[in-house]
């Protein structure tokens, strides 16, 4: 190593090092509050709270509710998500496009705006579905009950189901068609080869698609409060939610954070054992052509399907949230004097808490984007070129908010920032680290993969001809990694205006965010003014989604067009 | 539009005219100094943006910061915010009288006699002068006219434990609405615990809000709610919703909601001024006519199309009782209806 290299890394060091600690604090600080007041008593450490949370019956179904609607949530997102993504990435079916530009839009839709809009669809007496229904079929009973856990685990599972999809997509794109085409001529059917070859090849990835829709549910807040509640069940995050009524037992909602978080962990365990197993030599490999399975005359029937199950996540919601911002009624037809703007002009002019709402949000937004994707520009080149000690620690910190669900985050939060030395509460601050905390798995494993795909040989160049760690990274890796940076943005800004699970605990009036005020006057009904909002929300979260096709010039997904 | 703005000139002379006019003068100017008033209500939330909006008219230069939630929730946000020394909230107006009971206690709320309150029948008063009651309303059933014939509709309490109704009702919460919670704790006053027990045996909805029962009925999700403040459901009805409204003869509980100026008001002089707004005899006349609430100022008029508050059976609770109670009201109710 040549002096002018030790040199420079010394004074870039700290910058690295500040990254890194600064990751330390942002996860170890909440974590470590939960922790420590779940076992808190007035007389040392007890397991008090522990013992009344799992012997309490309503507890203990709360979080057998959990369980259920995780469970069936990841295997329904695999019956859609493994099929789509199998049309798509292997078959001919038309309109491939269309299918993942929709595939993506339910991806970052918010999901408590779907519960919202199903609502209105599929309430079992005045959803418009189950009118419609009643009218065809007749008789009393509804179509579909929204109100139940069925109807909990459709709509969680329509906006989680992505996770899937790209998951196999990416994989089915990875296996090269020889090893099929094998199994065809040595006489297999269409079907034994997808059975027997296709399938086990992609098991990983369908496992750990499953995961990661289970630890979506999981986490969820917004579904669950809009369509359990009324329906008189809790779930872990809605319960966690409820022991801040007063009087606060923030020591229970610490004890029961921990079921959650303990689950999250041990399941990203396992995924990643899966995924880390390299006894699939034949997923991955560059050889191989990957040949499309003509459908023939299925082609157009298929693409019908795909549409129908697409008008569950999009098309249906997204009516129905337009239909309800115009209307005087929501459950009344579009009439001409049930048309109105009324409940636009009350939005904007009248209801006093929307602009404060809107500004808020989107200054939390670009704040926590600009951050974070700094932080995770910083934190992802220190782990890809090794440049501190401990740098796989840094990279499995950088990952690990991914296993704290929003409301336990929240928890950990609230207790850390309500006391002193760091009173954040009641500022943007602590919605901002809530959001930089959560957001940040997201944006480092795009900028991860970003600079992986940069050579360091270019740095070298630039180091050897006299440049610093510092002055390399601004000249020539950053150039190189704007786009992969640019879309970390847009992950981040996307995550962070549509977040409701860690905002619904820690706001203050004065820093209300749209999610949280769409979630206060869904409590008091008033659905005109919610449809408004929500469609302001997508308004933002499509315009940022184009955007970030412009700069890639490919999708969210990751297939250039 | 044109009504409002008249209604808002009208409001601005009078406002000028409660309190003699020096007097009145330094108030205002001291209110204008501090800019705003940070109000925390559980008023439904087109009543309370109206009546923030009204007194912006009446006095430029002070803006009304509307913060509209349940009456918990309202609680919860001023237990927690000072908690954390946050001093950000004005005046606290809340349909649960429990609260205002526990906040004196605790020293939090300023004693201040808002004008022209001295009329005020004695229920609608603190005795030491530290809340009043801004407006009343009534838990009433109603129902779906579209859905349910008048002679099959409920007609007393005990109607809606008759299983023809199982799953066609809804209720709201009172971990939610300080509304609800009065409702509740007059209810098991009159038959128990046994009443909520049976009644959810009919699977009802849970909504949180007490004006939340009046959309789903109106939407003909549910045909009956078994809850509600009656002031909502008048609304709803005017706006030419297929809703009508019963009060049962047992009795009907009434619900009075306070107002009180926090000890530690950021705005103080803003928030008495506003205090005294919303007390005025107009603005107590706006919350009757338009609103269809009741309130304790005895020259107010209401209309001819809904029953004046001396013609009702009334179920009144102590607020000293519904302090006390309110956790075992809060746990029985999920305990029963299962969130």
């Amino acid at each position: 190593m040549s002096l002018a290299r030790l040199r420079g890394l010394d004074r870039s060091l700290p910058v690295w090092v500040a990254a890194a600690l600064a990751l330390v604090v942002l996860m170890a600080l909440p974590i470590g509050w939960i922790a420590s007041l779940s076992v808190g008593g007035d007389a040392g450490p007890t397991f008090a709270h522990y013992r009344r949370v799992f012997a309490d019956p309503a507890l203990q179904k709360a979080l057998w509710n959990t369980i259920v609607l995780a469970f069936w949530v990841g295997l329904a997102s695999i019956a859609i998500g493994a099929p789509l993504a199998w049309l798509t990435a292997r078959t001919d079916v038309p309109g491939r496009g269309l299918i993942r530009g929709l595939v993506m839009a339910s991806f970052v839709t918010p999901p408590f705006l779907g519960a919202f809009a199903w609502v209105m669809l599929a309430g079992p007496n005045a959803g418009l579905v189950n009118k419609l229904w009643r009218s065809v079929a007749g008789g009393d009973e509804p179509l579909f009950n929204i109100f139940s856990m069925s109807g909990l685990v459709f709509v969680v599972t329509i906006y989680t189901f992505p996770y899937v999809y790209i998951m196999i997509a990416n994989t089915l794109a990875l296996i090269a068609s020889d090893l099929e085409e094998a199994a065809s001529i040595l006489g297999a059917g269409r079907l034994t080869v997808a059975r027997t070859v296709t399938l086990p090849m992609a098991a990983p990835a369908l496992v750990s698609g499953f995961i990661l829709s289970v630890l979506q549910a999981l986490a969820l807040f917004g579904s669950p409060a809009i369509l359990s509640l009324p329906a008189g069940f809790h779930t872990i995050t809605t319960q966690i939610w409820t022991f801040f009524q007063f009087p606060p037992k923030t020591e229970m909602a610490a004890a029961f954070s921990m079921p959650l978080l303990l689950a999250t962990a041990l399941l990203l365990l396992v995924q990643k054992r899966l995924l880390g197993r390299r006894g699939y030599a034949a997923v991955g490999g560059k050889g191989g052509q990957r040949r499309t399975i003509p459908l023939g005359r299925w082609r157009w029937p298929a693409l019908a399907a795909v549409l129908a199950v697409m008008a569950c996540p999009i098309f249906l919601p997204y009516a129905v949230l337009t239909k309800a911002a115009l209307s005087r009624a929501w459950a009344q037809p579009l009439s001409w004097d049930n048309l109105t703007l009324a409940n636009f002009s009350f939005t904007f002019f009248e209801y006093s808490a929307t602009q404060a709402a809107i500004l808020n949000t989107l200054e939390l937004g670009v704040m926590t984007a600009c951050v974070g994707a700094g932080l995770v520009v910083l934190l992802s080149y220190v782990t890809s070129r090794r440049l501190v000690i401990g740098h796989q620690l840094v990279a499995f910190l950088a990952l690990a908010p991914v296993v704290i669900p929003g409301v336990v985050l929240a928890v950990g939060l609230f207790i850390a920032y309500t006391r002193p030395p760091l009173l954040l509460y009641g500022t943007l601050w602590i919605l901002f680290i809530a959001y930089l905390t959560k957001e940040m798995p997201v944006g480092y494993a795009q900028t991860d993969a970003t600079f992986k795909a940069i050579p360091a040989d270019l740095e070298d160049a630039g180091r050897i001809l006299g440049g610093g760690r510092l002055r390399v990274l601004r000249d020539i890796t950053a150039p190189l990694a704007r786009s992969g940076v640019i879309a970390a943005w847009c992950f981040i800004f996307i995550g962070v205006i549509r977040e409701l699970s860690a905002s619904i605990i820690l706001f203050t009036p004065a820093t209300k965010v749209m999610s949280v005020v769409i979630f206060d006057l869904k409590e008091e009904g008033q659905f005109g003014a919610i449809a408004v909002l929500g469609l302001v929300m997508l308004a933002m979260t499509f315009a940022t989604v184009a955007l970030v096709q412009r700069v890639l010039g490919r999708d969210f997904l990751g297939a250039r067009e | 539009m044109k009504t409002w703005s008249a209604l808002v000139g009208l409001l601005a002379l009078i406002a000028s005219a409660v309190v003699p006019a020096a007097a009145q003068d330094a108030r205002v100017e001291a209110a204008k100094k501090e800019g705003k008033v940070v109000w925390y209500t559980s008023l439904a939330l087109p009543t309370a943006e109206k009546i923030g909006k009204l007194f912006e008219a009446a006095y430029p230069g002070i803006k009304v910061e509307v913060h509209r939630t349940g009456s918990q929730r309202i609680l919860q946000r001023v237990m927690q915010e000072l908690q954390a020394n946050l001093k950000l909230v004005d005046v606290i107006h809340t349909s649960d009288a429990g609260h205002f009971v526990l906040l004196k206690e605790k020293k939090l709320l300023m004693k201040y006699t808002p004008a022209g309150v001295d009329a005020f029948p004695a229920g609608f008063k603190d005795k030491d002068g530290y809340y009043f009651t801004l407006r009343a309303t009534v838990n009433v059933i109603a129902y779906n006219t579209k859905l349910v014939p008048a002679a099959e509709a409920p007609k007393g309490w005990k109607d809606l434990l008759d299983p023809k109704w199982r799953g066609k009702m809804v209720t709201a919460h009172p971990g939610y609405s300080g509304v609800i919670a009065t409702h509740v704790l007059a209810l098991t006053q009159l038959y128990g615990w046994d009443y909520f027990k049976q009644l959810a045996q009919n699977k009802l909805m849970l909504v949180q809000s007490a004006v939340d029962p009046a959309g789903v009925v109106a939407s003909g999700e549910r045909q009956v709610a078994v809850d509600g403040g009656d002031y909502y459901y008048y609304q709803m009805k005017k706006k030419g919703n297929p809703i009508e409204v019963v009060y049962p003869k047992e009795g009907v509980p009434l619900v009075i909601s306070p107002t009180a100026i926090a000890s530690f008001a950021p705005h103080p002089n803003a928030a008495k001024l506003f205090t005294d707004f919303t007390f005025s005899r107009e603005l107590q006349q706006v919350m009757a006519d338009s609103e269809g609430l009741y309130t304790g100022h005895p020259e107010v008029k209401y209309p001819s199309d809904k029953p004046k508050l001396s013609d009702l059976k009334l179920l009144t609770v102590d607020p000293e009782e519904l302090e006390k109670r309110n956790e075992e009201i809060k746990s029985k109710f999920v305990e029963f209806f299962g969130a």
